[in-house]
C-alpha cells in the first residue's frame, strides 16, 4: 500500500473508531441524522478523496476512496458517504461543481432537461439536499434538489437506512452538463462503492466473531478452542480475504479507467460485486452461528453489519445480476478468449 | 484489522512480453497433444517436453546463472506456470523440481549440492518427488518414522513413504526423515535427504488410484545406504525447512487452475445458446477465477519481495481447492453429459471423466483442507 493510503487508513480508522459508537448507530436507526459525524467526515475531506484539488478534493483516485469506503463499511457508518463520493465523481465527469453537503444518486436514468420520474429506494433521499442523475446514454450528468420533488415517501432498508421514494414532476435541474460516462454508470459505479462497504462489513463480522469466540466460555474453555469453530472461522476468513481482494481490484480498475479513456472497468466491478455478494450468505451465517443467541439480539451489535450486508448485496445489481452480466460477456467472447482477455486486462501497458 | 494482508500486484511488462512467447511455444508443441489429456496438467509427465521447456530457459528461471539458472524475475516464472497450466501442458516431470527441490537446494544446500543438482533440474532432465506422508503419518507430519542412522560414511535409511506423486518416474526424492530421536519433541531431529531413487534397498510400488491411474506410489526403504552429503541443509532442521517451503507449495497457480481446461470446454459447449441459469453460473465461476488469480498473484509478489506469506498462501490454497473441486460438479449440474474415459468421447466428457474422479484429491494434496484452516485459525489468533 502506498504511504499516503496507509496514513489515510489510520486517520479514517481513528475517526470512525472514536465517533461511530453503538449509541450513534442506534440513534441513526431511529431516524436521527448524525449531523456532527457528517461534519467531521466532510471537514476531513473524506467525501472527496478522489476529486481534484480545484473541485475541493484531495487530488487522489478511486484507490483512496476505497480506503475510506472499506472503513465506512467496517464501522457501519450510518451516512451517505458512498453516495456522496459516487455523486461527486459523476458531477466531476461533467465538470460540474460539487455542492457541499451529502449527495444521493438516482439509479433511474433521466432523459431531457426537466426531471420527471418516480425514483424508488433512493438511498438517504430525505437527508441529501441534492441528487445526481445521468442520462440513459451516459452523455449528460445533472444535479437536482431533492426538495424539488413533488412527493417524498419515507421508507427504510432492512438495515434501517433511508431508502425513500422521490416523485419528480418536471423539476428543473440545478445544473446539467455533457459528460462521457458509460451507460448505466450509476449502477456500475454504485456496485463499485457498495463492494468496498461490503468488504469492510465482512471484515467487521470476522473480527467480531473471532473476538467473541475468544471470550465465550462453554464446556470449560473459550469456544474458539474447539476445532469446529476454528474451521468455520477460517472458512469465513477465506471469504473475507477474497472479498477484500476483489473489491480493491475493482477500485484499481476504476482508477485506471479515469486515467486511460480506453479502459473499461466493468469486468472488475462485476467480478467484485459477484464474488463479494456470494460471500455474504456463508459469512453472515458463520458469524451468527458463532455468536449464538446473543448475536440475534438488537442489544448486540453484530446485526449492524449483517443487516447492511443483506441490503447492500442486492443494491446496484445483486450478485446474480452481475454474474449474469459476466456470464454474458464471457460466453460472447467465447471459450478461447477467456484467459487471454483476463491476463490482458490485468497487464499494464 | 485482519491477520492477513493481500496487496494487489501487477505483472511487470517484461513478464507480459514473455507470456506471448510461451503461448506460441505451447501452441506449436501441444498441437497434437490430445485435448482430453490436457486436464491432467501437472499430473502428466513427458520427459521430452520438459527438456524442451528447459532448453527454452523456462526452468530454474530465478536461479543464478552459475547453477544453470536464468536470473529472471519471480513474475516471469509465474507467467510461464500460468500459461503451462491453462494450456494443460504435461509438466509433471519438472514441476516439483522447479517449484520445490531446486529452491530448497538453492536455499539450504552446499555449494557442491548446488553444482551437482541445479543444472540438471534447470535443463528439465531430473524429475523429483516429495517424500513426506507415511502409512501412519498424514496431516500429523511431524510424526514421521522413517529413520536415517549414521553409518561410518553415510546414512542407513529404513521405513516407508506413501502417496508420493510421481515417485516411479523420478530420479530423486526429497525425503523428510528422522535422523535423531528427541523424546517428547517430535518436531526436532528431522532432516531432509536428497535420495537417489536408484539406490539399492529402495523399492517403489505404484498405487492404483480410484481413476485407474498409477500416479502415486509407496516407496520402501530397507537398509538403503545414502552418502553423508545426502542431507540438505542442517541436520535436525528438517521441520523448519519444510515449513518454509510451504508458501511456495501452496499459493501457486496450480492451486486453482487444475480444472481450467474443463472450464474452457464448458464455455465452448454453452457459448452459442446458453440458458439464463448457465449464463449466471458461468459468471460466478469467472468471478471466482479472477479473484483467485489476483490473490495468487499477490502472494507471488510477496514471495518475490522475500517475504514468507505462509498464512496468505494457506488462504489461497483453501479458496483455490474450493473452486477447482466444485467445478466438475458444477459442470455436471449445468449440462446433460456423462463423464467418460472412452477415447472416442468428446473432449468435454473425457475431461469431466478425469476431473470428477480426481477432484477429491484437490483438498488433500499439499496439505488437507483441515490443516490449512488450522493454520488460518492460528493466524486469526484462535490457537
Amino acid at each position: 500500500m502506498s504511504e499516503l493510503r496507509g496514513m489515510l487508513e489510520e486517520t479514517v480508522g481513528r475517526l470512525f473508531g472514536e465517533l461511530v459508537t453503538k449509541e450513534l448507530i442506534e440513534a441513526a436507526e431511529r431516524g436521527d441524522w448524525p449531523g456532527a459525524l457528517w461534519e467531521a467526515v466532510a471537514t476531513n475531506g473524506l467525501t472527496r478523496p478522489h476529486l481534484s484539488e480545484d473541485l475541493g478534493g484531495a487530488g487522489g483516485t478511486w484507490r483512496e476512496a476505497f480506503v475510506i469506503l472499506r472503513a465506512a463499511g467496517r464501522y457501519t457508518v450510518p451516512l451517505p458517504i458512498a453516495e456522496t463520493i459516487l455523486g461527486g465523481w459523476l458531477l466531476a465527469r461533467g465538470d460540474l461543481p460539487v455542492p457541499d453537503g451529502p449527495l444521493t444518486v438516482l439509479a433511474e436514468p433521466v432523459a431531457g432537461g426537466a426531471v420527471t420520474l418516480t425514483a424508488a429506494e433512493v438511498p438517504w433521499g430525505r437527508s441529501a439536499p441534492h441528487a445526481v442523475f445521468v442520462s440513459p446514454d451516459g452523455a449528460r450528468v445533472g444535479l437536482v434538489r431533492t426538495d424539488a420533488a413533488r412527493d417524498v415517501r419515507r421508507s427504510e432498508s432492512i438495515a434501517r437506512e433511508p431508502r425513500d421514494r422521490l416523485v419528480f414532476d418536471g423539476a428543473a435541474p440545478v445544473a446539467i452538463a455533457n459528460a462521457r460516462l458509460p451507460a448505466s454508470s450509476v449502477r456500475l459505479y454504485g456496485a463499485l462503492v457498495r463492494g468496498a462497504q461490503m468488504a469492510g462489513a465482512l471484515e467487521s463480522i470476522l473480527a467480531q466473531a473471532v473476538r467473541y469466540a475468544g471470550e465465550r466460555v462453554q464446556f470449560g474453555r473459550p469456544i474458539g478452542q474447539f476445532q469446529i469453530i476454528q474451521q468455520e472461522l477460517a472458512r469465513l476468513a477465506g471469504d473475507v480475504a477474497a472479498a477484500l481482494v476483489a473489491a480493491e481490484a475493482a477500485f484499481a480498475a476504476a482508477a485506471r479507467a479515469d486515467a486511460e479513456a480506453a479502459f473499461d472497468p466493468t469486468f472488475e466491478i462485476a467480478v467484485a460485486k459477484t464474488r463479494i455478494g456470494e460471500a455474504v450468505d456463508r459469512a453472515t451465517s458463520i458469524a451468527h452461528q458463532t455468536h449464538g443467541a446473543i448475536g440475534f439480539t438488537y442489544e448486540h451489535g453484530l446485526h449492524f453489519a449483517t443487516r447492511r450486508l443483506w441490503t447492500w448485496r442486492a443494491e446496484f445489481g445483486s450478485d446474480a445480476f452481475w454474474a449474469g452480466e459476466l456470464g454474458r460477456m464471457t460466453l460472447r467472447g467465447g471459450a478461447a478468449a477467456l484467459w487471454p482477455d483476463l491476463t490482458a486486462r490485468a497487464a499494464r501497458s | 484489522m485482519p491477520a492477513f494482508r493481500f496487496e494487489l500486484c501487477d505483472l511487470p511488462p517484461a513478464a507480459e512480453a514473455l507470456r506471448h512467447e510461451v503461448r506460441a511455444f505451447l501452441a506449436s508443441e501441444l498441437a497434437t497433444h490430445p485435448a482430453a489429456r490436457r486436464a491432467y496438467t501437472w499430473m502428466e509427465s513427458d520427459r521430452a517436453f520438459s527438456r524442451k521447456v528447459g532448453a527454452r530457459g523456462w526452468l530454474g528461471m530465478t536461479w543464478p546463472k552459475r547453477y544453470g539458472g536464468h536470473e529472471r524475475s519471480a513474475f516471469e516464472r509465474y507467467v510461464v506456470l500460468e500459461e503451462m497450466l491453462v494450456a494443460g501442458a504435461p509438466v509433471g516431470a519438472h514441476w516439483i523440481g522447479d517449484r520445490q527441490t531446486g529452491p530448497l537446494i538453492l536455499r539450504y544446500g552446499t555449494e557442491e549440492q548446488k553444482q551437482r543438482y541445479l543444472p540438471g533440474l534447470a535443463r528439465g532432465e531430473l524429475a523429483c518427488c516429495i517424500g513426506m506422508s507415511e502409512p501412519d503419518t498424514g496431516s500429523d507430519l511431524a510424526s514421521v518414522r522413517t529413520r536415517a542412522e549414521r553409518t561410518g560414511d553415510g546414512w542407513r535409511v529404513n521405513g516407508s513413504k506413501i502417496w508420493t506423486s510421481g515417485a516411479a518416474g523420478s530420479e530423486y526424492m526429497i525425503a523428510l526423515v528422522r535422523t535423531r530421536a528427541v523424546p517428547g519433541k517430535k518436531h526436532e531431529g528431522l532432516s531432509q535427504l536428497m535420495v537417489d531413487l536408484s539406490t539399492e534397498g529402495i523399492t517403489i510400488r505404484p498405487i492404483r488410484d480410484l481413476a485407474g491411474r498409477d500416479h502415486f506410489c509407496e516407496v520402501i526403504f530397507e537398509d538403503a545406504v545414502l552418502p553423508a552429503d545426502a542431507v540438505v541443509g542442517a541436520e535436525g532442521q528438517g521441520w523448519e525447512q519444510v515449513m518454509a517451503e510451504l508458501a511456495y507449495e501452496r499459493s501457486g497457480p496450480e492451486r486453482y487452475l487444475s480444472c481450467y481446461p474443463l472450464l474452457r470446454e464448458l464455455i465452448a459447449l454453452l457459448e452459442h445458446d446458453p440458458t439464463d441459469r448457465q449464463r449466471v453460473q458461468i459468471g460466478y465461476e469467472v468471478a471466482r477465477l479472477a479473484t483467485l488469480r489476483a490473490m495468487s498473484l499477490s502472494v507471488a509478489g510477496m514471495l518475490g519481495a522475500g517475504e514468507n506469506p505462509a498464512l496468505e498462501a494457506s488462504v489461497v490454497k483453501d479458496q483455490g481447492a474450493l473452486f477447482e473441486q466444485a467445478l466438475p460438479g458444477t459442470a455436471q449440474a449445468l449440462v446433460d453429459e456423462t463423464p467418460s474415459t472412452d477415447a472416442g468421447a468428446s473432449d468435454f466428457r473425457q475431461m469431466l471423466g478425469h476431473l470428477v474422479q480426481n477432484a477429491p484429491s484437490f483438498s488433500l494434496r499439499g496439505g488437507t483442507r483441515e490443516i490449512l484452516r488450522g493454520i488460518i485459525a492460528r493466524g486469526l489468533g484462535l490457537r
